[in-house]
């Protein structure tokens, strides 16, 4: 599965994370920040219960009605003069874009950040077709340049990185001669990435979210990295996931507005912008052609099943950014372009169990995420699920089994240690337990004691449980 | 222009509907009243003036200067603030508005005649635009709608008005009326939707811009001015 990152093994990657020190300072610090913004814009609007529930509402309804709102989205656009493509996996992506970027005798491609285009594994077939591709958003462009590093967070995929680390790599490829403030970094890195915008051939986006009224695709941005990329080359290709779609302008609106607010923390990024088509006659800049190629890429499959509300994401990290576990292990150790909860739920499910597995139980299940998502996606009870199915359908039992109850024994413990305090937890649990096993969990342990019992939590850290996991694995 | 292709479909969709556990949709689906509307309620009987405040006060934590200025003062404070960001070269859009509110004179012959080179979007011009809107210090638009909540400029484009004003040139300048300023994005995306529902075609590309461009994306320090402008004024003008 493409989406893959890295070789090692599960186990070693997370022990990669947890001794790495500057990524672990530098993902509890921007969680924190992130965290803290996030709670500061929903506060300001003072009714963010209802916001999510509005949120929740339009993902759904789109969701149940979505082969209608792609049918109109894709009338909508061709009626603009834009192409449409729709693939039903990666491989057929990849070859549609090939064949444009053939077809163009294009040479050079700008990318804005596409978190699809990761997926599908793009960039080596477009490099394999003669083409040098530049992504554009910084923190993307950090990685790139640093021999495709890949990337550790959705929103800010260079966290991992210090600005020692970012000067030392624009020194040996960019030269660069200035010092590591980020102010410097960055002007050196608008200087270069301002020429290739206004010498590529194509320009190749992902998309936010797609309004079917109107056959529009809406872009976020801080940089305004997404409006060159679109105003200045000849070829537009817009690359979205089948379900980043709303039905109209309104839907929209809510959906930006919950995105900044839990992504960034921000109203409004400093850049949302609306593209219809190709440009319309007369305009001067803008693509003189659109094509918009239209992803399942195993979607299709996750619809109609207990894990359907995954596809509601709108994929702003909200749930990233207050995970403790992500917090420990960073974002490469999950294995995935999609890191945090929601990668471990999304991954297994478009990657397979083979790959993913462990990725559930890489989990307190402590609830953070559920209420942090500003659509309701309630990722622990679908991580839950996840266990379920690899235990009692996937026949990956017994050692599976084991590690399983192990693992979520234990997890849970962590989260509770995590919510209450190192100290108190065993304590504040002492109701619900008799004879050291938990017989009815409360909040998210209740799921799944109300189909079995597990041991009661001890006074571990989740790296402690780690090293006991780590064993158990290897049994 | 010639409708483009479609290809693929009908089986794509038909796997969709088969997950749902049903046949193809074929008739109108209408979107539900939405149980929640909060969005609505945001500033909710607020005056012109009253917006205008939230707009004010938004400016100073999206790194954006604030000038409030009536349609007699505007083209001394639009020179002014061109001075302060070091003068020309100024790009701006063809756009009537800068003949109403009696901008011709600054743009055609007073920058002229003090050196500072202007240059009016021409569609005949072609590429040539892109060039000059590159080599532009101020790029100068006005907003069709503005949202107060959040510090945005909705620009429209069209033949006249170029994507590339408001995000080549170092320096951007938005002239607001003051009557374009509504509560938030909420407004505008209504009167996006009532166009489409009245047959009408949107712009190709409809911006809203909040601010000049920023990335936090080294060691999650904030560095205003990435690809697009360095720095951004908003000029508000009030009695308009």
């Amino acid at each position: 599965m493409s989406m893959k990152i890295g070789t090692d093994p599960f186990h070693e990657r997370v022990e990669t994370g947890i001794n790495n020190s500057f990524m672990r300072g530098a993902v509890a610090g921007a969680q924190e920040r992130l965290r803290t913004r996030r709670l500061e814009a929903a506060k300001e609007l003072g009714n963010w219960e209802e916001w999510r529930a509005l949120g929740e509402e339009i993902r759904q309804h789109t969701l149940e009605h979505l082969d209608y709102y792609l049918m109109q989205l894709s009338e909508n656009v061709a009626k603009r003069g834009g192409h449409v493509f729709f693939a039903q996996t990666a491989e057929e992506a990849n070859q549609y874009i090939r064949d444009v970027v053939i077809k163009k005798n294009a040479k050079k491609i700008v990318k804005s950040k596409s978190m699809v285009t990761e997926e599908i594994h793009l960039n080596p077939v477009l490099e394999a077709a003669g083409c040098e591709v530049i992504e554009t958003d910084l923190g993307e462009y950090i990685l790139q340049i640093d021999d495709h590093d890949p990337p550790s967070h959705i929103v800010a995929p260079a966290l991992h990185k210090n600005k020692e680390q970012i000067r030392d790599v624009f020194r040996k490829k960019l030269a660069y001669n200035k010092t590591e403030k980020p102010e410097e970094l960055a002007l050196h890195a608008r200087k270069m990435l301002r020429n290739e915008y206004l010498t590529a051939d194509i320009g190749i986006t992902g998309c936010n979210f797609a309004i079917a009224e109107s056959g529009s695709i809406t872009l976020v941005t801080n940089e305004g990295n997404a409006d060159l990329v679109t105003a200045l080359p000849k070829t537009q290709i817009t690359v979205m996931g089948m379900e980043r779609i709303v039905p109209t302008f309104e839907e929209m609106e809510v959906l930006v507005s919950l995105l900044t607010r839990s992504a960034v923390g921000q109203k409004l990024t400093s850049y949302i912008t609306v593209l219809t088509g190709p440009r319309d006659e007369g305009d001067v800049d803008g693509p003189e052609e659109f094509h918009l190629v239209i992803v399942d890429n195993g979607r299709s499959d996750i619809l109609g099943t207990e894990f359907q509300s995954v596809l509601q994401c709108i994929r702003c990290a909200a749930c990233v950014n207050v995970c403790p576990v992500y917090r420990h292990i960073g974002g490469h150790s999950y294995g995935s372009i999609y890191s945090g909860p929601i990668g471990a739920v999304l991954s297994p499910l478009l990657g397979g169990y083979d790959d993913y597995k462990e990725l559930p139980y890489a989990s307190t299940l402590c609830a953070a995420c559920t209420e942090a998502c500003p659509v309701k996606i309630p990722l622990h009870e679908l991580l839950l699920k996840h266990r379920q199915v690899i235990v009692e359908q996937e026949g990956k039992a017994p050692i599976s089994e084991k590690l399983a109850m192990k693992a979520f024994g234990l997890g849970a413990a962590s989260s509770l240690l995590y919510k209450f305090g190192s100290k108190v937890a065993p304590s504040a649990l002492q109701p619900f337990t008799a004879d050291q096993r938990i017989t009815k969990g409360v909040g998210p342990l209740k799921a799944w004691t109300e189909i079995r019992e597990f041991p009661a939590p001890n006074k571990e850290r989740f790296r402690d449980w780690f090293r006991e996991h780590k064993k158990g694995g290897e049994q | 222009m010639a409708n483009g292709a479609i290809h693929n479909r009908d089986t794509f969709l038909q796997t969709i509907a088969k997950r749902l556990g049903r046949e193809p949709i074929t008739s109108t689906v209408l979107r539900p009243d939405w149980k929640h509307q909060p969005q609505w309620t945001v500033f909710q009987g607020y005056s012109q003036d009253d917006l205008l405040e939230v707009l004010k006060s938004q400016c100073s934590r999206i790194h954006t200067d604030f000038v409030a200025t009536t349609a007699d003062a505007l083209a001394a404070t639009l020179k002014q603030t061109v001075a302060q960001y070091g003068g020309g070269p100024v790009v701006t859009w063809n756009d009537p508005r800068f003949a109403e509110y009696r901008l011709m004179p600054l743009l055609q012959s007073e920058w002229p005649n003090e050196q500072i080179d202007v240059h009016i979007w021409d569609a005949s011009a072609g590429r040539k635009n892109i060039e000059w809107a590159e080599k532009a210090n101020v790029g100068i638009t006005f907003s069709d709608i503005t949202l107060a909540e959040s510090g945005t400029v909705v620009l429209f484009s069209n033949s006249g008005k170029g994507r590339t004003v408001s995000f080549l040139p170092q320096t951007y300048i938005a002239i607001i009326p003051k009557s374009t300023i509504v509560p938030r994005m909420t407004q505008a995306a209504a009167y996006i939707h009532k166009q489409i529902e009245n047959g009408e075609q949107v712009a190709s590309c409809i911006n809203f811009i909040t601010g000049p461009s920023n990335s936090a994306d080294i060691e999650m320090n904030l560095v205003v001015g990435v690809h697009g402008p360095v720095k951004a004024t908003y000029i508000v003008v009030t009695d308009r």
